[in-house]
């Protein structure tokens, strides 16, 4: 299978061609990427079907990327993201 | 324990009667066929506002409501995110302009607070405002609410403070009448409940409730889509909406009007209303709705052109052919009261509502005539 190189808050990381982002991070044993506007509570991967909206991210510079339906393309600059992203 | 009253509905109306009527002394039981706040209150935006009506009826209730959604606030504190953030008119054209202007006129002189806001003030009101309108009208007495969080939160003060009942997930299969007319009891999928009074709060359900009763309210639902976006921080303060809105809200048009309502919430998520079509009872999701609803938001802040939708919800608002709501007791079967058919104003004019039928059932005057909102209104269009 095919890799891609992406990085996450900056450290290189390699992913399986057409994983998701949070199929990827959690590969890495990283399975929070989120603190939540109220509280800095820690999210993750919640219904992983795109419904839900707790495992936002930031990618490239858009914040409220949804982890589980966005699959990791080569270069990617995927970040943590705290409250609003922006 | 017989209840004095019966409230069918656990909407924001069926929680203010509950919470109106449990306050002055009678013991309450409030029933729904689904959750609380689980069909005409779910789907609504959580308006508080004088600055859409016209001067007559309805404005005069809308007045009284706003007062005492304040007194509630007071009493049962901020979990309900009632908001006294003001409301903000803007028109895009000279002649929009100018029509908003002379009704804000015609609105102050029955107790509206109205201030023109010139193009180039606007920004001030607004920082994100987009700087081609002609002008607006500020409304500091609008107000807003999370409706779905104030009906709970009503009807929990209810029941710990008076020890009102509430049933969710109990039918209403019947009501009761004895040889004179008068309304004996309520027959519900878990058993009948005897009671003196019963008050229709069953939104855009009123008219079949009204039918259970034997008596005809005419109420039709007018589908309303909302849209939801990302959270985002505080972009914008008060409730801002197109005057266009105005003329909408009063048209008879069966065609889709949309018509931008723009606010934040206490979430970080933007509030896009309100579109207003008649499809009877229709929940399919119109995709031309989500795209006028959105360009008509970024016409007023272009800002909003660079943020994501998360999602849409839509509802039916229970109106009257004459628009206004149904308040009081029904001359043809006495002890029932109708609290229903405020169209999309019931969030707004809920508070008022539950003092009225308070008021009505222990005979005190009532704050305000209610004839203009009788149920025998519809019995005189008959003749």
């Amino acid at each position: 299978m095919s890799e891609v190189a992406f990085t996450f808050d900056g450290e290189p990381m390699r992913a399986d061609k057409g994983q998701t982002i949070a199929a990827a991070l959690m590969a890495h044993d990283i399975v929070s990427w989120r603190t939540t506007r109220f509280g800095d509570r820690p999210r993750g991967i919640l219904c992983g079907i795109g419904a839900c909206y707790d495992c936002l991210l930031t990618l490239n510079g858009e914040p409220n990327v949804r982890a589980c339906v966005t699959r990791v393309e080569a270069g990617d600059d995927v970040r943590h993201q705290d409250g609003v992203g922006r | 324990m017989r209840p004095d009253v019966v409230i069918i509905g656990a909407g924001i109306v069926g929680a203010c009667c509950a919470w109106s009527c449990a306050r002055a002394g009678l013991a309450v039981t409030v029933i729904d066929r689904g959750p609380v706040a689980g069909g005409t209150t779910g789907a609504g935006e959580g308006n508080i506002l004088v600055s859409d009506k016209e001067p007559g009826p309805e404005l005069d209730l809308a007045l009284l409501s706003r007062a005492a959604w304040a007194a509630l606030g007071d009493e049962i504190g901020g979990p309900c995110e009632l908001d006294a953030k003001g409301g903000l008119v803007v028109a895009a054209r000279q002649e929009t302009l100018d029509h908003l202007i002379s009704f804000a006129e015609s609105q102050r002189a029955h107790g509206v607070i109205a201030e023109h806001v010139a193009a180039a003030d606007l920004s001030q009101h607004e920082p994100h405002i987009s700087p081609d309108l002609a002008g607006g009208v500020y409304y500091p007495q609008d107000m807003q609410v999370q409706p779905m969080l104030a009906a709970a939160h009503l009807l929990d003060a209810a029941r710990r403070q008076y020890g009102a009942r509430v049933m969710t997930n109990v039918e209403v299969l019947g009501i009761d009448r004895d040889a004179e007319g008068s309304v004996t009891g309520v027959r519900t999928s878990q058993g009948v409940i005897d009671t003196r009074y019963v008050i229709n709060a069953a939104g855009t359900w009123g008219g079949d409730v009204a039918a259970l009763a034997g008596v005809h309210v005419p109420i039709l639902p007018r589908r309303g889509f909302i849209l939801v976006t990302e959270p985002l921080p505080p972009l914008i303060r008060h409730k801002v909406y197109a005057a266009d809105y105005v003329a909408n809200v009063a048209s008879d048009s069966a065609g889709l009007e949309t018509s931008a309502v723009v606010e934040g919430t206490h979430s970080g998520t933007v509030l896009i209303g309100a579109s207003r079509e008649r499809v009877g009872f229709d929940r399919t999701l119109d995709w031309s709705v989500v795209q006028r609803l959105a360009a008509q938001a970024i016409e007023i802040f272009p800002v909003l052109a660079g943020v994501s939708l998360l999602r849409t919800y839509g509802g039916f608002r229970p109106y009257c052919p004459d628009h206004l709501p149904v308040i009081g007791p029904d001359p043809r079967a006495p002890g029932l009261l109708h609290a229903c058919g405020h169209e999309g104003a019931g969030i707004g004019l809920a508070a008022a509502t539950g003092d009225l039928i308070a008021e009505s059932i222990v005979g005190d005057p009532t704050s305000i005539d209610l004839a203009p909102f009788s149920p025998a209104r519809f019995e005189v269009a008959h003749v």
